[in-house]
């Protein structure tokens, strides 16, 4: 009988250029090459009409195309900005200005993050709380299931200004209402995910708690619980994902005066592409750190229980 | 101690010592399924005694795995009475009578082998220090000492239901019930662990109830061969071996041995129906 335990795989030591090759990374940078590219190409076409208009009103003629090019990536309200007006605006908001300050990006991030996360945290404890719920009492899983699914059918856009507003009756303002529509957003994963995640133990490993007659509540934190850790995290990048979402959702209707949404809501008044697609592109980094985030506990958590690495 | 044996040491004269530790009599169990009813047991009777050694064996569907999850209180009889230990086998099972040992490990992946070893004493309250004192018993049992903080999926098949023995023998049960623990292992292996098993139940002194469907498995552990055929599951022919103990893997060269393995096979032949 073989006693010895089996080797571990041997971690990969090839050079810089082949991991790169090997791993994501490269693909990532063709994928981005490929995006900007085209971003610029359409910048050219879909700001030249304007710009031709533009030329016609002022009287100049001959304009060459080099010119039109130059012009087209360089207007103050394009239709679609250059990468580099994106970058440029990225670069003054979020660096070149105090973070306190009501111009900087990263202190509208901060006000949308703040209650995506609350609103995170809100969703993913009401998601748990149902998923158990459904796990353990028959008759609520008849009852709740229809009702849970009928909440996500309903567009968020048209519920989240009601939510405000009902909120706002009864006198509560400011961060949490907008936390709401995240959780509003955010249980739905969680509760489907940690359905499943609680009812993943196979018969055997239940049967074998019934051998120790152990409890419910021992069968739940020492076999349930566990085996529903790694659906959990798979539902956490959903909702963590959609929280952001819900929390910028919330600052369109209310016509707030911080936030992601405020941002891009100003923008559009005022024409400043420019500044939507900084706060469009702020957005997306904070959902995708937020997955990340996620993403990480995850790993150091199932790390911990034994996951193969 | 279980808290069974606790109870019978409290009990001056020892008289119930003599009373078999599995008692069946007139069991009976039936399947409602859609289309008919399946008669997974018909007018099973069977003893028990402390200290035996005894085997389920019989083709798939002859009712040996579910003979056995009915004397673990897994499944509800239709009719008829089991005793386990003179009580209730749900008594039995609330009182920690058993340990089960599974076709599959059933080991929890997130555990390492040692706390896998310890939960049913973590679920039974059992202080830390002496969690830790029988796991390093157990694991001495079956050889796996070292390998206590390797998890699951580090270990090959064998070592696994090693660990799973270990596992059921942690907090002492007088009665083990195994449903064919090696069938899923190759046959070297098997022969191996067969032996194993066989010293770890002369050292112990428990009474082991063994489902399998290999003959010679069967006649070399067994001291009780209890032969079962399907359609219904009932109960063939009860073979008392009379094979030494301290047997060795050499005993299946013996006379005795083929002549015990021949009336086996008979056994399961004349219950089976070739009809299908």
């Amino acid at each position: 009988m073989r006693t010895e335990a089996l080797p571990r795989p041997r971690a990969a030591e090839d050079g810089l250029v082949a991991r790169l090759v090997a791993g994501s990374t490269l693909p990532i940078l063709t994928i981005a090459a490929a995006v900007v590219l085209i971003w610029y190409v359409a910048a050219i076409f879909l700001n030249a009409p304007v710009l031709r208009d533009s030329y016609e009103r002022a009287g100049r003629a001959g304009v060459t195309t080099q010119e039109l090019i130059a012009d087209a990536w360089a207007m103050e309200r394009p239709i679609l900005p250059a990468p580099h007006q994106v970058a440029f605006e990225l670069n003054k908001t979020v660096f070149q200005i105090d973070p306190t300050s009501r111009r900087s990006l990263v202190y509208h991030a901060w006000v949308t993050l703040s209650s995506a996360l609350l609103g995170f945290a809100m969703g993913a404890l009401l998601g748990i709380v149902l998923a158990v719920g459904i796990v353990h009492v028959r008759t609520l899983e008849r009852s709740l299931m229809p009702w849970i699914i009928a909440s996500q059918t309903i567009p968020i856009l048209a519920i989240a200004p009601m939510i405000i507003v009902v909120l706002a009756a009864v006198g509560i303002v400011g961060l949490v209402p907008k936390a709401f529509i995240s959780a509003y957003l955010c249980f739905f994963p969680v509760t489907i995910g940690m359905v499943k995640g609680l009812t993943s133990p196979e018969p055997i490993q239940l049967d074998l708690m019934r051998t120790y007659s152990a409890s419910t509540g021992q069968t739940f934190f020492m076999l349930r619980w566990p085996s529903a850790l790694p659906y959990l995290f798979a539902s956490l990048k959903v909702a963590v994902a959609l929280a952001v979402v819900g929390a910028i959702v919330g600052e369109l209707p209310t016509g707030a005066q911080a936030g992601i949404g405020a941002r891009l809501l100003a923008g559009s008044y005022y024409g400043q592409t420019i500044q939507i697609w900084a706060a469009l592109i702020g957005a997306a980094v904070l959902a995708g750190l937020s997955v990340a985030l996620v993403g990480l506990v995850e790993r150091i958590t199932l790390r911990h229980m034994g996951a193969r690495p | 101690m279980t808290a069974m044996a606790k109870m019978q040491a409290g009990i001056p004269g020892a008289a119930i010592y003599d009373r078999p530790v599995v008692e069946v009599s007139g069991l009976n169990l039936v399947f409602e399924t859609a289309d008919a009813p399946v008669y997974a047991l018909s007018d099973v009777n069977l003893t028990i005694n402390k200290g035996d050694f005894v085997s389920f064996i019989g083709p798939s569907g002859c009712g040996k795995t579910t003979l056995m999850r009915v004397i673990a209180d897994l499944q509800k009889p239709t009719s008829g009475d089991v005793r386990v230990n003179g009580i209730s086998p749900e008594a039995a099972r609330l009182a920690r009578a058993y340990g089960y040992v599974f076709q599959a490990a059933a080991l929890y992946p997130w555990r390492t082998v040692l706390r896998n070893i310890t939960l049913p004493l973590e679920i039974m309250g059992v202080a830390k220090a002496e969690r830790l004192e029988r796991a390093a018993r157990v694991l001495d049992l079956v050889n796996l000492k070292g390998f206590e903080r390797k998890f699951p999926w580090q270990l090959s098949g064998g070592m696994q239901q090693r660990v799973s023995i270990a596992r059921a023998l942690s907090f002492d049960p007088e009665l083990m019930l195994m449903d064919e623990p090696f069938g899923a292992l190759d046959e070297i292996i098997r022969d191996h662990l067969n032996e194993q098993l066989l010293r770890l139940w002369e050292r112990t002194n428990k009474t082991v109830v063994f489902v399998t469907h290999s003959i010679p498995e069967a006649v070399f552990l067994s001291t009780k061969i209890v032969v079962m055929s399907p359609r219904p599951g009932r109960i063939i022919d009860i073979i008392e071996s009379d094979l030494p103990a301290n047997r060795t893997l050499d005993i299946r060269e013996s006379q005795r041995f083929a002549e015990i393995a021949h009336r086996v096979r008979e056994g399961l032949r004349a219950g089976h129906s070739y009809e299908d």
